[in-house]
C-alpha cells in the first residue's frame, strides 16, 4: 500500500513537472514578397504550426512549403518544382529561445527571438526583432525580417534574375491560444 | 532513505516517459493530415506530340508554336530536312482550373483544330489519396485544303474526331508515366479498305535530368492502321527546357504531323530507318 502511494505521489510530481506552459497555433500566417523592377510576386500560408514553451522561453515554427498560396498557379508550381523543391525538402523549419521574454506583457513590446532557421535543407543562425504581447491568455507575435536565397542554396537561372528579388521579406503573424496535452 | 531513492528514481523515470522535449517533434505531432494534390507531372500541356494530363491554369493563356521539319535521311539537298517545315500554331485557355478550351491552325492540309481538356481526376497523397491523374480529351480537326478536281468532298467529310482517355502518375519527383488510350475517326476514307475508326493506345514518360530540364518520349502502338498509306505507329522523344513562363521542347520523331488524328493515325516514317524529323514546341503563359 505504502509503495502505492509513492508510485501516485511521483505521478502527480510529473503532473506538476509536465503542466508547463505551451501556446500553440495551427493556423500561423507567414507571408512572403519578393520586389523586383519586372514583377513582385508574393505568397501566404495560413497553415502554419508555432509552439511557445514559457516555462522554457522556447518557441518552434514548422512550415509546410506546399501550403504556400501565389497569385498565379505557375508560379506556385516553379516555386515548389524549381526553386525549394517541396519534395526533397517539404517543410521550413526554426527552433530557438525567446530572449527577453519576462518582458512580455499585455501591450505589445519588442523581443528578441534567436535561434536556427532551416530552409531548403540549409540551416543558418537567425535573430529577429519581434513584436509580442500576452493577452487573455494568448500570446501573439508578429514580425518581419529578410532572407538572402542564395544562403539556402535556392538557385535563380540568369533569365529569370530581374524577375525575383535576391532579398526576400518575410513577415509573419502568430496568435498563439493554450495548449494542453 | 530506501523510499526516497524510490520516490526519486520514479519520477525521473516517469519524467523521461512524459517528456516531450523538443517542441519540433511536437508540432510534427500536432500536424493535421493535409489533402496533398500531385503538381507538374508533366512540365508542358504536351509529352511531346501528344497531351499530357497537364492543364493550363483558370484563365491563364498559352500560346503555342510548334515546328517540324523533313526528315534528316533527305540529306544535304533539303539540308537534312531543314528546307521542309511544318508550322501549327494554338491558342489554349484555361476556363477553369479544370478545363482547358484550344484552337490551332496546322499547315499540313491547312487544318484547323479545337479541343476540350477536362481534368476528371488528381493524384493525390496524404488524406484522400488517389494514385493517378486521369485527363479527358476530345477535339475535331477539319481539314480546310482545297481538294483535287474529282475528289471534292463536303464540310462534314472534311472532319476527323479524336477522343482520349488521358492516365498519368508521378511516380516521384524525376519519373512520370502516362497511358493514353485514343480512338481516332474520320469521316471520309481515302480508299474503301481504310479503317473510319482507329484505336491506339499512347505510352508516354517523362525523365527529369535536372530542376529545369527533362527527357520525354512517347509512343502510340495502333490497334488498326491506314491501308492507303502504309502507316507506322508515332514514336517520339523530347527534351524539356524550362525558364519561367517559357517551357522549350527539342523533338525528335518519325512523324512531321502535330494534329492528333495526323501523328497517331497518318505517321508514314520509319524511326529506326532515319526517317527522323527534327521539331521543335516552343510555348509561352500568359
Amino acid at each position: 500500500m505504502k509503495n502505492l502511494y509513492t508510485v501516485f505521489l511521483c505521478l502527480f510530481t510529473v503532473f506538476v513537472i509536465n503542466a508547463q506552459e505551451r501556446y500553440l497555433t495551427k493556423s500561423g500566417q507567414i507571408t512572403f514578397f519578393s520586389e523586383s523592377p519586372l514583377e513582385n510576386i508574393e505568397a501566404k500560408n495560413n497553415q502554419v504550426l508555432s509552439i511557445v514553451d514559457a516555462s522554457k522561453k522556447q518557441m518552434a515554427i514548422s512550415i509546410l512549403m506546399k501550403s504556400f498560396m501565389f497569385e498565379k498557379a505557375l508560379m506556385q508550381e516553379h516555386f515548389n518544382e524549381n526553386y525549394v523543391e517541396s519534395d526533397k525538402y517539404p517543410k521550413a523549419t526554426f527552433r530557438g529561445k525567446i530572449l527577453n521574454f519576462e518582458t512580455i506583457s499585455n501591450t505589445e513590446s519588442k523581443v528578441q527571438v534567436k535561434g536556427k532557421i532551416t530552409i531548403h535543407g540549409v540551416t543558418k543562425e537567425l535573430t529577429v526583432e519581434t513584436l509580442a504581447k500576452k493577452k487573455d491568455d494568448a500570446i501573439y507575435m508578429k514580425g518581419s525580417f529578410f532572407i538572402t536565397l542564395s544562403d539556402f542554396g535556392v538557385e535563380i537561372p540568369s533569365v529569370v534574375e530581374k524577375n525575383i528579388a535576391k532579398q526576400i521579406k518575410i513577415s509573419f503573424n502568430f496568435n498563439h491560444q493554450p495548449f494542453k496535452k | 532513505m530506501k523510499k526516497i531513492l524510490t520516490f526519486t528514481f520514479l519520477t525521473l523515470f516517469s519524467y523521461h516517459l512524459a517528456a516531450q522535449d523538443d517542441l519540433l517533434d511536437l508540432l510534427d505531432a500536432e500536424t493535421p493530415e493535409t489533402e496533398n494534390v500531385v503538381t507538374a507531372t508533366f512540365k508542358g500541356t504536351r509529352i511531346v506530340n501528344g497531351h499530357s494530363v497537364e492543364n493550363r491554369k483558370n484563365k491563364e493563356l498559352e500560346f503555342i508554336i510548334a515546328h517540324r521539319f523533313g526528315a534528316i535521311n533527305t540529306g544535304i539537298e533539303d539540308l537534312f530536312g531543314l528546307d521542309i517545315s511544318n508550322i501549327r500554331f494554338s491558342f489554349e485557355y484555361g476556363l477553369s482550373d479544370n478545363l482547358t478550351a484550344g484552337l490551332s491552325r496546322a499547315s499540313v492540309e491547312k487544318t484547323y483544330e479545337g479541343f476540350l481538356k477536362y481534368s476528371l481526376l488528381k493524384q493525390k497523397t496524404g488524406a484522400n489519396s488517389f494514385p493517378v491523374a486521369v485527363s479527358l480529351f476530345g477535339s475535331i480537326a477539319a481539314k480546310s485544303q482545297k481538294a483535287i478536281p474529282g475528289f471534292e468532298r463536303s464540310f462534314v467529310e472534311s472532319l476527323f474526331y479524336t477522343a482520349q482517355v488521358l492516365i498519368a502518375k508521378k511516380i516521384n519527383s524525376s519519373l512520370s508515366f502516362q497511358l493514353t488510350p485514343t480512338y481516332v475517326h474520320r469521316n471520309l476514307t481515302a480508299i474503301f479498305d481504310d479503317p473510319h475508326d482507329i484505336f491506339a493506345l499512347g505510352i508516354g514518360t517523362r525523365v527529369k535530368l535536372n530542376k529545369r530540364v527533362s527527357l520525354n518520349a512517347e509512343y502510340f502502338p495502333q490497334f488498326d492502321k491506314l491501308k492507303s498509306i502504309d502507316a507506322t505507329n508515332s514514336l517520339a522523344f523530347g527534351i524539356d527546357i524550362e525558364t519561367g513562363g517559357h517551357v522549350f521542347q527539342i523533338i525528335l520523331a518519325n512523324s512531321r504531323r502535330m494534329v492528333e488524328k495526323a501523328f497517331i493515325t497518318e505517321t508514314t516514317g520509319d524511326f529506326f530507318g532515319g526517317d527522323i524529323h527534327l521539331g521543335f514546341n516552343l510555348s509561352r503563359t500568359f
